[in-house]
């Protein structure tokens, strides 16, 4: 780490610790606002909950997606907007804070066990957040480290463990106590950090028009992989369609992008965040309808500031690692090679002088180098060789120069990726090649914040989950117990969040997160609008709406979607087959996410249970909707 | 339009913007409405879930 490296860390860390010491000093928590009677600003309320939505899995998985799909993920900030900030905020904030203060409920699981009377709704709740949490945990986790892995050049391991520490140093040291004042201080930072990123990135492409042309002029250069599913440029939407039984495999995949982009990451995500319980959790603490009026302008500018800059920085980074980037550098070595494997798909490492001939027969060329400043033997940087890389050599002991003339997904490929890329350490890379270092650094710290503000609230509603609504529903009491089980909860959430971070780098972050919040909307969404908007809803409905779109989630998952059911294995394992699309059906529905299947059987499955079963006694819904009707 | 080929993808950058800029009206046409008086509930919520948040720290 250079002098000036240390210098802006410093200084930051001095600026934030101060800020968040006066700020914590001052205004302490939401809930102080409400014991007090007064209103939490609604820019603080707003960054908060932004801070709290958006983390480094939004930046660095999404944008690295982006890359590689290209400027069609902008729907999902359509939906991120609209749907995450605007629906939500109008129309769910209001009647979930009342709601939850009326019948004094203090998670998700336990407003919908007060509002439909069970306390199996609350345990089957609880226990589906405490177990899948952790996968969106480990995407939070995952995206800090790939960032830090980047700008400091150490070891994926050893990256995934520092921010670990971190994370879990903040947790511990009081990051659980939801101060709105230092989730916002970490809102207002993201949102300066990203307004320069998409500045800077149209500027080095000479202009938001040119930019955007020069990413359409390129759109020869698509891999054969994606053109043959379906990418058609990054300024294009995938190729849509849907394949007939029995097509040939080539011609059946060549929708599969289109599904992939629009069922699993703009639907998935851009819907699911409706029924995240974090989220839910955070409307019962700001004061009334007008802090949500007002909050709704910054969230809506904030979240386009967060998620549209990631996606449309991600996908010019294929512009500008192709056209701009010029790596001032040392040479090392202009035919280093890197092995990946004996099947020819495993990770890449460096291949050793001593390596055997079939070793080096099989091994890809890469070109390897230093950053003016890095001197230690660990601090070898890798770029893919083309022939179409150009490499100047410094004279008069000036700097080497490299033009690696490449697209971002070629980009990602080094050291400890596969040959197909890594699509996670796309923006970290173009932050650190495009930026100045000062800037890297500084992004770095406001991805840490965003990392940070999400993982406390995802930790505490964990262990929350079992603390509060497993433990405490089981035993029927509140003691220091419960206190203890809250905290092996989140301990225990934690470790299984960076275990699988360990196991699973590589293009991870975005399938993780969608994985988790389409589970979350088809098991939680029915009943969450159901118990606020329905009084017809039923108990049995609630349970079996809950029950259909989470099995119905997980099999699809399992048994059906090619991309999740390869990874998991079972269905191979149970089956002997990738998946168990029968012949007749189109093979299409492989790469339809499990959300666009069971949220609608889910939602029926509500309706008409709810409608054949018998309701709610009369006064219990009297009682749920006094504080909404009270208004 | 600005160097974008597909109005699928125009469209969908116009409605990000258009997305935003609804919420920024919405939110200062109603500024000051909604407001309520803080009851009796929701004192009592808030000192539960702070005695809550310190228990499990």
């Amino acid at each position: 780490m250079d002098l000036l490296t240390i210098i802006v860390v410093i200084i930051y860390l001095m600026l934030v610790g101060y800020l968040g010491y006066q700020g914590y000093r001052r205004t302490k928590t939401a809930s102080d606002y409400l014991v007090a009677g007064r209103s939490v600003h609604p820019v603080v309320m707003a960054l908060s909950y932004g801070a709290t939505f958006i983390s480094t899995s939004a930046i660095v998985g999404f944008g690295g997606v982006a890359a590689n799909f290209g400027l069609g993920l902008l729907w999902l900030t359509f939906f991120n907007i609209f749907v995450g900030v605007f629906i939500a905020f109008v129309f769910l904030g209001e009647p979930i804070r009342r709601m939850g203060h009326h019948l004094d409920a203090h998670t998700f699981p336990e407003l919908m066990a007060k509002r439909f009377d069970s306390k199996f709704i609350q345990i089957f709740c609880a226990l589906v957040i405490f177990l899948f949490m952790p996968l969106y945990a480990m995407a939070v986790i995952v995206g800090g480290a790939e960032f830090i892995v980047s700008i400091f050049h150490i070891p994926y391991d050893a990256g995934l463990y520092i921010f670990a520490l971190i994370v879990a140093a903040y947790v511990i040291a009081g990051g659980l106590k939801g101060v709105m004042f230092t989730d916002a201080l970490q809102g207002a930072i993201m949102l300066v950090g990203m307004l320069i990123l998409v500045a800077c990135t149209y500027y080095t492409l000479g202009g938001f028009t040119a930019a955007h042309q020069a990413l359409t002029d390129m759109s020869d250069l698509v891999p054969k992989g994606l053109t043959a599913i379906g990418h058609q440029g990054w300024t294009s939407m995938p190729k849509f369609g849907w394949a007939s039984p029995g097509d040939a495999p080539a011609a059946a995949a060549q929708y599969n992008l289109w599904w992939i982009m629009v069922s699993t990451i703009v639907l998935g995500v851009g819907i699911g965040v409706l029924a995240q319980p974090q989220l839910v959790v955070r409307f019962m603490t700001v004061k009334s309808r007008k802090s949500l009026n007002r909050a709704v302008v910054v969230g809506g500018v904030f979240i386009l500031a967060m998620t549209g800059v990631a996606f449309v920085v991600g996908s010019l980074s294929n512009a500008y690692f192709h056209r701009n980037e010029v790596i001032p550098c040392q040479l090392v070595n202009e035919q280093a090679l890197l092995d990946p494997g004996a099947d020819g798909a495993g990770r890449l490492t460096p291949v050793a002088l001593e390596a055997s001939a079939e070793t080096k027969a099989r091994a890809k060329a890469f070109v390897s180098y230093r950053l003016p400043g890095e001197t230690e033997e660990n601090a070898l940087r890798y770029v893919l060789k083309t022939p179409g890389m150009v490499i100047r050599r410094g004279e008069n002991g000036g700097l080497d120069q490299i033009e690696p003339h490449l697209i971002s997904i070629a980009r990602s490929i080094t050291v400890g990726t596969t040959m197909k890329g890594n699509t996670d350490t796309i923006v970290p890379i173009f932050v650190g090649s495009a930026m100045p270092k000062w800037f890297g650094i500084i992004f770095l710290m406001s991805l840490l914040s965003a990392a940070m503000s999400t993982l406390s609230s995802q930790f505490h509603t964990m262990g929350t989950a079992v603390g509060r609504d497993i433990f405490e529903q089981i035993t029927h009491r509140h003691s220091r117990h419960s206190v203890l089980i809250t905290r092996l909860g989140i301990l225990v959430g934690l470790i299984a969040a960076i275990t699988m971070g360990k196991l699973v780098r590589g293009n991870i972050i975005a399938l993780a997160t969608a994985l988790f919040f389409g589970l979350c909307a088809s098991s939680f969404l029915p009943m969450l609008l159901g118990g606020l908007f329905w009084k017809r809803m039923t108990r049995v409905g609630a349970i079996s709406s809950i029950l259909v779109g989470f099995l119905g989630s997980t099999f699809w998952s399992v048994f059906i979607n090619a991309k999740t059911a390869g990874g998991l294995g079972f269905c191979m394992a149970l089956t002997g087959k990738a998946t168990l699309i029968p012949s007749w059906a189109s093979p299409t529905w492989a790469v339809v996410d499990p959300l666009i299947v069971s949220l609608p059987i889910s939602l029926l499955v509500a309706v008409i249970v709810s409608l054949c079963t018998k309701p709610l006694t009369a006064s219990h819904v009297k009682y749920c909707y006094g504080g909404i009707k009270s208004e | 339009m600005w160097g974008i080929e597909d109005p699928g993808i125009v469209a969908c950058y116009a409605l990000c913007i258009a997305a935003s800029v609804l919420c920024v009206v919405y939110g200062f046409i109603n500024w000051n409405r909604g407001d309520v008086l803080v009851k009796k509930e929701d004192v009592d919520w808030a000192k539960e879930e702070k005695e809550e948040i310190e228990d499990a720290l």
